[in-house]
């Protein structure tokens, strides 16, 4: 194998030792909220240094990449998405901690149903299958991640006029609310965060951008 | 065989229809067709041996010169065949004028190099020679370098010098095309970026060819970029397109340095 070749692989290995840190934080955050367990946010926290250290360092391996060995076509393209991949990776971990850190302050439980724990949950399969496109080179999945953030956006829109309809029924609940809005807007980042790894999938693979398909004229469908 | 689909302004100066050619019985280049539009910059690049060269110098009728050689098909300039269409060659290598890989100035002054063209197509008289020189030293951005001593011999100029002072050369006879292969190839990293700043600046009144092995040189300096593969041309397109989404899987593996 090419010298090239083997930093390149040496680069996606570390994307997706990444990726399973982020995966491990969200499964964490989830675990944090629901039991709710001071423990598990802190160790979401914790984790978070990895995530930048991952960053710095899948950074400096894409800039390698780029000015010594001046690559092209696919190999350009997956590096260029790479280095937008990285931060959309650290970015997840960034609301992790955001939502671990509310852990407290959202107990006892406001919201009735499992609204929260599906949102997590829904986050969490697209951030897999996002991360499962990019590994296996999987174009229909990143298609169908880009297409799923539209139930997370719904559930998030859903949970967030509920809390509003407590904080005017209950103003006790008004602080809870407050960082439960919180709490489903870094869920709802997250997912935002999973769709743009998908299109940065769509790009290395086909070539083209799926990012804001209104102005070309295409369709992600 | 892919050609580029999005629109361009410029006309088309040389176009190929179905053209191949061999020396005796070997077949160097077969069923090539392309556009090459005028104030453009076309690349050719290709694995060695894929008849780059062959094909540069076809539009000038340089390998004349040497071999007996078949050439079929249409090559045209300004829709005139330049094979077939009563061209004068000596007046086409005026046209199509050429730089080659290793600069080759003659053994005589600065000034003397850049002259011989002009004078050769009758230009006599002293002060429209100085003119000519001057004016081809400037385009070729070595006037500032060499005006004090123009007398001196060429040979003792740098690589870079040298290679500046044969596009001179070319230029001092008004061309309407210039080929060049692998122009940078025997030069430093800072004569090779002076000669693609050129490059980019005489495109405005010229057709440029350039044939090179240096993919960046060619993603640097070129607005289109046709592959060669065993003298048939694989794939042409904007040069931005060939290097980051090539559409024929052997122009992916060329450039990636995968094949070839």
């Amino acid at each position: 194998m090419r010298l090239f070749d083997t930093e390149l692989k040496a680069l996606r290995e570390g994307i997706m030792a990444m990726a399973g840190v982020a995966e491990e934080m969200i499964e964490l955050t989830i675990q944090a909220l629901a039991e709710p367990s001071p423990a598990k946010a802190e160790q979401v926290n914790l984790l978070d240094r990895r995530m930048d250290e991952w960053e710095l360092r899948l950074d400096q391996q894409c800039i390698d990449l780029l000015a010594l060995h001046a690559p092209a076509a696919s190999d350009l393209r997956r590096i260029a998405s790479s280095l937008k991949i990285i931060p959309e990776l650290e970015r997840i971990g960034d609301h992790c901690c955001n939502i671990a850190r509310r852990v407290a302050m959202v107990h006892p439980p406001i919201l009735a149903g499992n609204d929260l724990e599906q949102l997590g949950t829904e986050t969490r399969g697209m951030v897999r299958r996002a991360v499962d496109a990019f590994v296996g080179n999987d174009a229909a999945l990143a298609h169908a991640v880009i297409l799923s953030d539209d139930s997370v956006d719904a559930l998030y829109g859903k949970i967030y006029r509920d809390l509003l309809r407590i904080m005017l029924a209950d103003p006790l609940c008004i602080e809870r609310a407050s960082h439960l809005i919180l709490v489903i807007k870094n869920w709802e980042r997250i997912a935002d965060e999973a769709t743009n790894i998908a299109e940065e999938v769509l790009f290395i693979l086909e070539g083209h951008s799926a990012k804001h398909t209104y102005l070309h004229g295409d369709s992600v469908e | 065989m892919l050609t580029p689909t999005l629109p361009e302004t410029k006309p088309i100066k040389l176009s190929v229809r179905n053209m191949a050619f061999s020396y005796g019985t070997k077949k160097v280049l077969d069923g090539l067709s392309m556009d090459i539009h005028a104030e453009r910059v076309t690349a050719i690049i290709g694995p060695s041996g894929c008849g780059k060269s062959t094909f540069l110098k076809c539009f000038n009728r340089i390998h004349e010169v040497s071999s007996t050689v078949n050439v079929s098909g249409d090559m045209l300039i300004d829709g005139v065949d330049i094979y077939r269409g009563g061209i004068d060659e000596v007046d086409l290598r005026r046209r199509v004028g050429m730089v080659f890989q290793k600069p080759n100035p003659f053994p005589k002054s600065i000034y003397e190099n850049v002259a011989f063209g002009p004078r050769l197509f009758g230009v006599t008289d002293r002060s429209s020679l100085d003119g000519i020189v001057e004016d081809a030293l400037r385009k070729a951005a070595l006037w500032d370098e060499v005006k004090d001593r123009l007398k001196e011999s060429a040979t003792g100029m740098s690589g870079g010098q040298q290679q500046r002072l044969c596009i001179a050369r070319a230029l001092a006879v008004n061309p309407e095309v210039l080929l060049m292969d692998e122009p940078c190839s025997a030069l430093d990293p800072i004569a090779t970026a002076k000669i693609e700043d050129l490059i980019t600046d005489l495109k405005e009144n010229l057709t440029i060819v350039i044939v090179t092995h240096n993919m960046q040189q060619a993603a640097r300096v070129s607005d289109y970029t046709a592959f060669f593969w065993l003298g048939r041309l694989v794939e042409m397109d904007l040069t931005e397109r060939i290097f980051t989404t090539p559409r024929v899987q052997m122009t992916e593996d060329y450039i990636t340095g995968r094949f070839g």
